[in-house]
């Protein structure tokens, strides 16, 4: 076996028409873009998730923003930020072990920590759901002022994550902000403009017997279950309504919210 | 003091925007403001200094059957970078030019001095020659990203230059200019001011009117 420089010499020194050097300069172009662009992005990477949880939080406020009497309220209780807790999804329990903090939204893929969704019942395209979830809230006196859930859906070309806060009947959607999205801009991006988010509050989820019935239709919505949905834009909004569908039902939120109605927090 | 050349030929004699008319497709689409328009001329003027050295260095060694797809794996790896670094250190901003950074691939000034003049030079005019396109390119871009921000909405990279009438002033925004359209407008008006005063850059018609051929 030749020294490893002369053979690169011997490499270099082939015709350029030569088969040989053809594939072998394709591969090492290929491999070196493929390290640099890997080894940038993995450096990058924390200085990127910082941004956006700086973004996060600040839709979050923005969210509260929106609704002046939950200022009022946490002011009164003398608190800057909601309170947040983790919960088990299967059977609606506090989990108070769990730091919130630390909580891997990535959980998910994990098969430890997550649960295979049923075709039929996977209407937000999420094929696994994750065990536990943080859920922020806001009480006083022991009472419910305000839930604010976080969800996420497959949309068009992109995962939606949106938090939906809800007022103490756990029945009428207080506001719905869309946390992040890669839809098409000008089109499926536009569900996280306020001009959308501002159809959701007053809206109800569930009918009196307890049914998800809240939809994103086209056309002109009636009635307090029905949200316009954007036209140009059809399958990007129809994910937020799966997503509601899907995260209110019994595989997402359904179990604490029903504990929530029987039993208080 | 030819190497210089390289670089102050493309900036009016050779720029790329108003004489090859090639990336005009992100010159209409980042130009509503100066901030932008500043960050995309920076983001591609590194990726053409960039790719240019890194084809010019191995130019004697890219078989010409796969040459394109060489340049355009090294050119999207360099914008894959030069975006990450954007969405890392001036998140605003790159959320501002949403796809226009990952587009500066198909931006034809990348490849076509990649093609026409990296490919056959040595890496020093190659850098020049790409940081002379850049800064042609850029001086196009801030010129009309300066009159759209202007006239559109009377600030000057995002400061207020007019006191509009919304806020109780007498300037007037043209909604026009932060339309598509009017880069062209502006765009077009360049070209025209550029080639009344250097008529070199004049092209013969390639479809002569009638009334003129008969005229020869």
């Amino acid at each position: 076996m030749a020294d490893p420089l002369t053979l690169w010499r011997g490499f270099l020194a082939r015709p350029n028409d030569d088969r040989v050097k053809t594939f072998g300069v394709a591969v090492l172009v290929a491999f070196v873009c493929a390290a640099v662009v890997s080894a940038t992005s993995v450096t990058l990477k924390p200085l990127q998730d910082a941004h956006l949880e700086a973004e996060r939080a600040a839709r979050m406020e923005a969210m509260l923003d929106t609704l002046p009497e939950m200022r009022g309220l946490m002011q009164e209780a003398g608190v800057t930020a909601l309170e947040t807790r983790m919960i088990n999804l299967s059977d609606g329990s506090f989990a108070p072990d769990l730091d919130p903090v630390n909580f891997d939204v990535a959980a998910a893929d994990d098969p430890d920590s997550s649960i295979a969704i049923p075709p039929e019942a996977d209407v937000a395209g999420l094929k696994r759901r994750e065990n536990h979830a943080p859920v922020y809230l806001l009480e006083r006196d022991g009472e419910l002022m305000l839930l604010v859930l976080p969800m996420r859906a497959t949309g068009y070309q992109s995962t939606i994550t949106a938090m939906l806060a809800v007022q103490p009947d756990l029945r009428t959607i207080a506001a719905l902000t869309i946390t992040g999205q890669g839809e098409t801009p000008g089109l499926g991006a536009r569900i996280a403009e306020p001009d959308w988010a501002a159809l959701w509050p007053g809206k109800e989820i569930a009918n009196e017997d307890g049914e998800i019935v809240i939809e994103v239709v086209r056309g002109t919505a009636t009635g307090p279950y029905q949200v316009d949905g954007i036209s140009g834009a059809t399958r990007s909004s129809n994910a937020v309504g799966a997503m509601l569908t899907f995260w209110l039902g019994d595989l997402g939120y359904g179990p604490f919210l029903d504990r929530l109605e029987s039993e208080g927090l | 003091m030819s190497l210089f050349r390289h670089v102050t030929a493309p900036l009016i004699d050779q720029n790329p925007v108003t004489l090859q008319i090639l990336g005009i497709c992100s010159a209409l689409a980042v130009t509503t403001s100066l901030t932008t328009a500043l960050t995309m001329s920076v983001a591609l003027t590194a990726v053409l200094c960039a790719s240019a050295a890194v084809i010019s260095l191995i130019r004697r060694h890219i078989p010409s059957t796969i040459r394109l797809i060489v340049q355009i794996t090294i050119i999207a790896a360099l914008v894959i970078v030069i975006d990450e670094l954007l969405q890392a250190y001036a998140f605003e901003i790159s959320k501002r030019l949403s796809i226009f950074v990952g587009l500066i691939v198909t931006n034809c000034v990348v490849l076509g001095r990649a093609e026409s003049f990296a490919m056959r030079n040595p890496v020093l005019p190659s850098v020049l020659d790409g940081l002379g396109n850049g800064l042609g390119y850029s001086l196009i871009l801030m010129i009309v990203g300066g009159i759209r921000e202007f006239f559109g909405a009377g600030t000057l990279f995002g400061r207020a230059v007019v006191t509009t009438q919304a806020e109780g002033g007498w300037f007037q925004p043209l909604g026009l200019m932060q339309l598509a359209p009017s880069a062209f407008f502006i765009i077009g008006l360049l070209v025209w001011a550029i080639r009344s005063l250097r008529r070199d850059q004049i092209e013969p018609a390639e479809f002569p009117l009638a009334s003129e051929e008969a005229n020869r």
